[in-house]
């Protein structure tokens, strides 16, 4: 089946013309129409213009991955596509340009089947707080998929796709990629562009994508990664050619596990699948060390500061005056700002503009923006620590595989503290993967790597290395064959 | 009770940049409405801002102009306030860390005090958009072409005594922008714009009064105004047992002034903090230096060096050097005129702060505009200094440069056969002419009346149309007198 094949299969077969372009998308296209009613992983559909462009591309010279399908989380601005952010606020609004992410892609001939679904702005856990209803998890529908990228992960849990984009800012890409059993990666803070992603917490926000593989994933990211001047935090560096590099050799890499992700909190089922893996690892040549980094346990009320802070800004220019929800009949300017705001913002986002705008407020800056920044920089300093010592680390992406759809709903906190360990790479800055790694009760368990900044081909190698080995990253949900 | 003033100026001068402050749209003033906003400027979903490198360099001038400390690390910080024509929800602004910290500037007053005012800051920041309340029916229009243009705001120690310090303040500052280059200087337009702090307390006494801050002030003659009806204002509700307000005040041209426009007790709280979007800007001695190297020459060294090169009096040079485009005239005609800069300085400051002043006074046109070049009026200069035509001569040739009779002093002198008598039989011949049908006057000369000589050269002159030389003409009068006698 065309949806079992990994990408280097995909560009294989387009090249030795066992099938068109135009073949492979329509084989997606019925895939999303057949499955995503159950799932509700998209947003907007744009089979047409995904017809039209496969055709487009079996007539030309094929780019790198030319004629891939690829879905695009929706909140990277797609020209004369609605762009909602599952939210209410952009349910009318198509964005008149691409973002840079959307663009790399196309260059490198990707065919867009449609955007997916989201936690509203991206902020969440769950992909539970949508304007578009839920996301269903494919290994089991009464389950979240994880979030707030939870449209992407599932989709391409499904096989709606063989590669999806999403966005981390505390662990969207990672955490549902785990909880959903697929491969996916959060590159270093700077290595993809962030124009045309709309910002949630512009200094963690950081694009990155979902596939089947490690070595899928290399083909993906080689394409979205690289320097962009439309945004100033996006780094100047050369993107080293991910695929090209993999060897599957991780003899001699050390790797360090952090006492603190692995206390109390792990859930037992979770912590075997753990074990296994690392002891894979071990197997392959790697050496295991404990680490120490003391200030993990910083990093869930850091991140509830500075994430909420940056988002109570960037949500300001949603305001209903140019583009957006606006409320009908306002009397006044003020009506108009906060009857637009308050029916286009769903409950989760207005929490989090409250917080931010609370600890920005004069009078609390210091004793909360400035004090987190401060152990921002802690937290960090446990990474430049780490790394001088291990190549690499290890680590759950979450406590418990996927919790059941409404189960933490009505308790933010409890929802919050779901992100425990994704959190701290994303307040460095550094990137890491969610790789499967095995089952806790029927659902996927994720083993976290992480990597020194810009060390994405290191990252990439050793979770290719595990899945030379290993076949967790070939299970299918049943009913998804 | 005797009261003293205090005033302070913060000064929002446009940076004269092709592109604006964080995105690529023109900043050209008077388009269309909302045709020089992009997708940065209208804030859409997902847009960033990126720093205009040339908004760096004309901080970092402005920076060197007023003696003050470049900072090697400054910090863009978003400032919010919902307002439609606030497209982000926030300003990004200068905040605790701005580009530029304490220079000075010193000024004139027109009485002649002179004094040095302290700069606190020069941060630089967006402007908003604009609201048309007026074009709508119960609506308002909003215009973008303005939001993100790139703005100096130029904060001073409240260190300013009186109106007309104030004024002098506001004046020197606008000559220095204008010779940094790096705004328009346009008034109307909104490319210098004055907010005036003010507030009175008894002489003597070190504590603050409550202040008033003065918005929407467009010329130097109203700053004047405003700042002056507030002190008499302030003075008259203390003075009656009441207190000052402290408020936002507009200025009415049409009244002569101020009234309250909101109260800053219903002031937001901005909720700072630096953009995650914008990396700190870095500047470093290099940089600055390589600025230092490019600085064009400032207003007081300008004025100096007219003193000493030109021999100038210190208020020609002062009237000349305020404005960098008569400066620029006024170097030009000398340079045209030949001659000796100390000879030819004097005598063209004249021609240029009376003849073209006025006359551009009267047309009502700038300098850049002059109706007679640098160069037209240096070729008169040159004749009036060779002796080929007198001063009074010269006016008339002025006139006709202006009107645009001839390219050139020479060819209006020639073509108007203005130029003067040189042929000594023909002079001859006048004087003996005056000497014979005047003879009265001839009689009180040698009477002793040696001053009615004036009048007999009034009559060769006369008789030569203008064209003889006068001092030529006096000389062999009194030659032939002095003959008679």
């Amino acid at each position: 089946m065309i949806h079992e094949r990994s990408i280097a299969e995909l560009i294989a077969a387009r090249a030795t013309g066992e099938f068109s372009a135009a073949e492979l998308t329509a084989h997606y296209l019925d895939r999303i129409a057949r499955f995503d009613d159950g799932l509700n992983s998209l947003i907007t559909r744009t089979d047409e213009a995904a017809r039209d462009r496969a055709a487009a591309l079996d007539d030309g010279v094929g780019a790198a991955l030319s004629g891939i399908p690829v879905l695009q989380k929706d909140i990277f601005c797609t020209r004369g596509v609605r762009t909602s952010c599952a939210s209410r606020m952009l349910d009318n609004f198509i964005a008149p340009y691409d973002a840079g992410v959307v663009e790399r892609l196309d260059e490198a001939g990707m065919v867009m089947l449609g955007k997916t679904n989201m936690d509203e702005f991206a902020m969440g856990s769950s992909s539970e707080n949508s304007f578009y209803g839920p996301v269903r998890n494919p290994w089991n529908a009464a389950h979240v998929p994880g979030g707030s990228s939870g449209g992407s992960a599932a989709a391409v849990a499904a096989g709606l796709a063989p590669a999806a984009t999403g966005t981390d800012t505390g662990g969207s890409i990672r955490q549902p990629a785990a909880l959903c059993g697929v491969t996916g990666i959060k590159p270093t803070y700077g290595r993809v562009s962030r124009y045309g992603m709309i910002a949630f917490a512009s200094s963690l926000d950081q694009g990155g994508c979902f596939a089947r593989s490690a070595e899928d994933c290399a083909h993906v990211l080689g394409a979205m990664a690289g320097f962009d001047e439309r945004d100033s935090t996006s780094v100047e560096r050369e993107v080293p050619d991910y695929a090209g590099q993999l060897d599957g050799d991780v003899s001699g890499l050390t790797i360090g596990l952090p006492t603190q992700y692995f206390a109390d909190g792990l859930e037992a089922e979770s912590r075997d699948v753990l074990d296994a893996a690392i002891a894979t690892y071990e197997k392959l040549g790697a050496r295991v060390v404990e680490i120490d980094m003391p200030h993990t346990d910083l990093a869930v009320s850091t991140y509830y500061v500075i994430a909420p802070a940056e988002a109570s800004s960037n949500l300001a220019r949603f305001d209903g005056v140019r583009y957006g929800h606006r409320c009908a009949d306002p009397v006044d300017l003020e009506d108009l700002y906060t009857r637009s705001r308050a029916e286009g913002f769903g409950a989760e986002v207005q929490r989090r503009i409250m917080i931010g705008a609370y600890v920005l407020s004069a009078g609390y800056y210091d004793a909360y923006y400035l004090k987190a920044q401060k152990t921002r920089r802690l937290i960090a300093d446990d990474f430049h620590k780490a790394f001088a010592e291990v190549d690499l680390i290890a680590a759950p992406v979450t406590q418990a595989p996927a919790f059941a759809i409404g189960e933490k709903a009505d308790d933010p906190v409890a929802m919050y503290l779901n992100d425990v360990y994704t959190l701290p790479a994303s307040l460095a800055g550094v990137p890491g993967m969610s790789v499967p790694a095995g089952f806790s009760n029927g659902l996927p368990v994720g083993l976290q790597l992480i990597a020194p900044w810009f060390a994405e081909g290191r990252l990439l190698n050793a979770a290719h290395a595990y899945q030379q080995v290993t076949d967790w990253h070939t299970r299918r949900p049943p009913g998804f064959e | 009770m005797n009261w003293e003033t205090v005033i302070g100026l913060e000064v929002h001068i446009q940076l004269a940049t092709q592109s604006k402050i964080f995105s690529s749209a023109p900043t050209a003033y008077g388009a269309a409405p909302n045709t020089q906003a992009n997708a940065v400027d209208i804030a859409l979903p997902g847009v960033l801002p990126v720093i205009n490198a040339e908004i760096v360099r004309m901080a970092t001038r402005f920076g060197l102009a007023i003696d003050a400390e470049i900072a090697p690390r400054s910090v863009f910080a978003r400032k919010h306030y919902f307002y439609p024509d606030l497209p982000k929800g926030y300003q990004i602004s200068q905040y605790d860390l701005p580009t530029v910290a304490g220079g000075h500037l010193d000024i004139v007053t027109e009485a002649g005090g002179a004094r040095r005012i302290g700069i606190t800051r020069a941060h630089l920041e967006e402007d908003a958009g604009k609201s048309l309340h007026e074009a709508f029916d119960r609506e308002t229009g909003i215009d973008l072409n303005r939001a993100g243009t790139p703005l100096i705001e130029c904060v001073s120690e409240p260190e300013i005594t009186s109106a007309a310090e104030a004024a002098a303040y506001a004046r020197k500052l606008h000559s220095l922008v204008r010779y940094l280059g790096i705004c328009d200087g346009n008034m109307a337009e909104g490319s210098f714009r004055v907010d005036a702090n003010v507030s009175v307390r008894p002489a003597g006494t070190r504590e603050f009064g409550t202040r008033t801050e003065t918005k929407n002030v467009n010329s130097f003659r109203f700053l004047e105004r405003a700042i002056e009806y507030e002190i008499e204002r302030q003075i008259d509700v203390l003075e009656s047992g009441g207190t000052i307000v402290q408020e936002t005040r507009l200025f009415d041209p049409d009244s002569g002034e101020t009234r309250a426009m909101r109260s800053k007790e219903e002031a937001h709280d901005y909720r700072y903090f630096p953009d995650p979007d914008l990396l700190p800007v870095e500047i470093d001695a290099a940089f600055i230096e390589s600025i230092r190297a490019d600085m064009p020459e400032l207003p007081d060294a300008k004025a100096a060096r007219f003193v000493a090169e030109y021999a100038l009096g210190e208020a020609d040079a002062a009237a000349l050097t305020g404005d960098r485009a008569w400066a620029d005239y006024f170097e030009a005609t000398v340079a045209a005129a030949g001659g000796k800069k100390a000879t030819q300085g004097k005598p063209a400051a004249n021609w240029i702060t009376t003849s073209l002043a006025g006359e551009l006074n009267r047309s009502g046109t700038t300098i850049d505009e002059a109706p007679i070049s640098a160069d037209q009026l240096g070729g008169l200069l040159a004749r009036i200094a060779d002796d080929t035509i007198s001063g009074k001569i010269a006016k008339q040739v002025f006139d006709a440069l202006v009107a645009g009779e001839g390219e050139t002093a020479d060819a209006v002198i020639e073509a108007r056969g203005l130029k003067q008598i040189t042929d000594t039989d023909a002079i001859e011949a006048l004087v003996d002419e005056a000497i014979a049908n005047n003879p009265d006057q001839v009689q009180q000369y040698l009477d002793g009346k040696t001053k009615i000589v004036g009048f007999l050269v009034g009559q060769v002159m006369k008789a030569s149309q203008g064209k003889a030389n006068p001092k030529d003409v006096n000389q062999r009068l009194v030659a032939k007198l002095d003959a008679m006698a």
